[in-house]
């Protein structure tokens, strides 16, 4: 019986088989990896709950009335808690990888058609996603407020790129997550980010021109904070660019490696 | 003009007679110093059911990983379908079910297949697969709600999803109690009929023996027998008598009837017989030989033979 269906041969006809368009890219897959992150209750506080909640707390500091640029303190400090918050979920987006790999789905997904480069875009556009909503939650919690002020040219462009600015943080979440196995990515990425907003001018201010500030301008989140600030303050220095594009390369390229070593058992 | 597609297909068209599934000419695969793999060459037709059967650290595992395309070679060619691995896995001609792992606990059963049928370019919808594998009143659930059983076919359904011209299994129904490993296989078997090729490693002689048309032995990392299931059965038949006998008459034990080995450790000597009770009469009834024991040899002392005898 058996030898009768070894000569008959296989009924798959080869040739028919195609290579799936754009590398396995597709809506199903992001849509399924959107709808997961907005399910996990942690993603939720991180992205919801806990950046609202830090602009109520330091964004009615004395002082918020003070003049920058073309707004005030409080608009000042909403934008960094923006792009804290922003960072933050990017950074666990882009950390769920560590999970995902330590599950032994990332082998899963190497059994597919889809290219590893694809994947890492999928989520990074997750974390983007993420960035964006976390991003937009801050800003609904400064409008609420009422103390922050700034044109609505300034308030729009200043959101857009707080949320191209996490991806420098979702590279760092992706490349953690190889680094660090499993669910304990987090543990570092939380800290770790926090201490970078401390040093980095984010969440206090630090003087131009002081020893600090020079140790700052070198830390990841300096240069985005820079830049993402910039529509408000009108000031860019060329060292903040050059920061957050180092720093972009870097995670990137980090990301990249573990990722091209992730065939290894689970 | 020849576009390439239409290159390929000419080429496929030639040989369609003579394609193999699945082909390793001479492959070796080191970790660092490791030899997990060394130098096997093996041919594996359309629509053939093998087992990979082996002791642990035999290979098997590491075989499978460079078939798809997960690791590479140390030496030698390693084709699937005719391509290489990596090429065999981008067009949907191979799929795995591995042992343990590769799920998603945060996705529902669905959510797990639409995901992974979103990513080949020709896909089974669905709904069929769940239903093929048993677990369509299971689609809204956790994936790490579902028992271990309820987990593997959910594997089963994700490698089903491509309509793979292979099916490579590590070790499948490891864990499963004996109605989910009868199941499991009923589903493999009713499969395979269709015409898929099937690869499958295990420990388990029975099982091979059970599903498999053919039994491919490995060893520390070789082919060390290669056929049906009755054949390797053969290998792994007969008893060890072992007996305290010093100053063993070797040539008189090997010329007694069904007896394949004599082996003598100091004062110890080991028969391998297939007929083990003309070999034990004889130790008691003729010679001064005593303490003597009688066991059954088991697949791993088979595969000892074996290489011992290949080396
Ligand atoms: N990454 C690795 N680094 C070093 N040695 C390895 C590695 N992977 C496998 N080995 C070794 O290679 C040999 C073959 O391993 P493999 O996993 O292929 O065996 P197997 O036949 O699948 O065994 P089992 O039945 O236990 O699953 C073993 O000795 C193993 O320790
Ligand atoms: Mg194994």
């Amino acid at each position: 019986m058996s030898t009768t269906t070894a000569t008959m041969g296989s009924t798959v006809d080869v040739t028919s088989r195609n290579v799936p368009r754009f590398g396995g890219f597709n809506s199903t897959m992001l849509g399924i990896e959107l709808r997961r992150m907005l399910r996990n209750r942690r993603t939720i506080i991180f992205t919801l709950v806990f950046p609202a909640a830090m602009f109520f707390a330091f964004g009615g500091q004395s002082g918020w009335d003070e003049k920058v640029g073309s707004g005030n303190v409080a608009a000042y400090i909403l934008v960094s808690m923006a792009l804290y918050g922003a960072a933050l979920t990017a950074a666990a987006g882009g950390a769920m990888v560590a999970i995902e790999r330590s599950l032994g789905w990332s082998r899963s997904l190497r059994l597919t058609p889809l290219k590893p480069a694809v994947y890492i875009l999928t989520k990074a556009l997750v974390a983007l996603t993420m960035g964006a909503i976390a991003v937009t939650v801050v800003n609904v919690a400064g409008i609420v407020q009422g103390k922050p002020s700034m044109p609505v040219g300034t308030w729009i462009a200043c959101a857009l790129l707080t949320v191209v600015c996490t991806l420098v943080f979702a590279a760092l979440g992706v490349f953690i997550g190889y680094l660090v196995p499993g669910e304990n990515a987090m543990q570092v990425l939380g800290p770790g980010l926090a201490l970078f907003s401390f040093v980095g001018n984010v969440l206090i201010p630090i003087t131009e021109g002081t020893t600090m500030w020079h140790v700052a301008s070198f830390t990841p989140m300096f240069g985005v904070a820079e830049i993402a600030r910039s529509p408000l303050t009108h000031e860019l220095p060329w060292y903040a660019v050059l920061n957050a594009v180092v720093w972009l390369a870097i995670f990137i390229g980090g990301a990249a490696w573990r990722m091209s070593k992730d065939t290894a058992r689970v | 003009m020849r576009v390439r597609g239409a290159a390929r297909f000419a080429d496929t068209v030639d040989d369609m007679t003579t394609q193999t599934a699945v082909s390793l000419r001479d492959v070796t695969k080191n970790f660092g110093d490791v030899e997990a793999v060394r130098g096997i060459d093996l041919d594996i037709a359309p629509g053939e059911v093998v087992a990979f059967l082996g002791p642990n650290g035999a290979g098997k595992t590491t075989t499978i990983d460079m078939l798809l395309g997960l690791s590479q070679p140390t030496s030698g060619e390693v084709e699937v379908m005719g391509m290489k691995p990596r090429d065999a896995i981008a067009h949907g001609l191979v799929s795995a079910v591995m042992q343990t792992g590769g799920l998603l606990k945060d996705m529902t059963v669905r959510e797990t297949v639409a995901y992974m049928a979103s990513l080949f370019a020709n896909t089974e919808s669905v709904d069929d697969v769940l239903k093929r594998s048993g677990i369509s009143q299971l689609a809204a659930r956790k994936v790490g709600k579902c028992s271990g059983g309820e987990q593997q076919r959910l594997r089963f359904a994700l490698a089903l999803l491509p309509d793979p011209a292979l099916l490579l299994l590590d070790e499948p129904t490891t864990g499963m109690d004996v109605e989910g490993r009868r199941a499991f296989w009923g589903a493999i078997r009713e499969d395979a009929s269709r015409g898929r090729t099937v690869l499958f490693a295990t420990h388990y002689l029975e099982e091979a023996d059970q599903y498999a048309d053919r039994i491919v032995l490995v060893s520390k990392g070789k082919v060390v027998a290669d056929g049906t299931g009755s054949q390797v059965k053969a290998l792994a038949s007969g008893r060890t008598v072992r007996a305290t006998w010093p100053a063993a008459d070797v040539e008189r034990l090997t010329a007694l009837g069904g007896v394949d080995s004599v082996e003598v450790r100091g004062d110890t000597v080991h028969v391998h017989a297939k007929d083990t009770d003309t070999v034990a009469r004889y130790l008691l009834s003729e010679t001064n030989a005593r303490d003597l024991e009688i066991t059954a040899r088991g697949l791993e002392e088979a595969f000892i033979n074996l290489t011992g005898a290949q080396a």
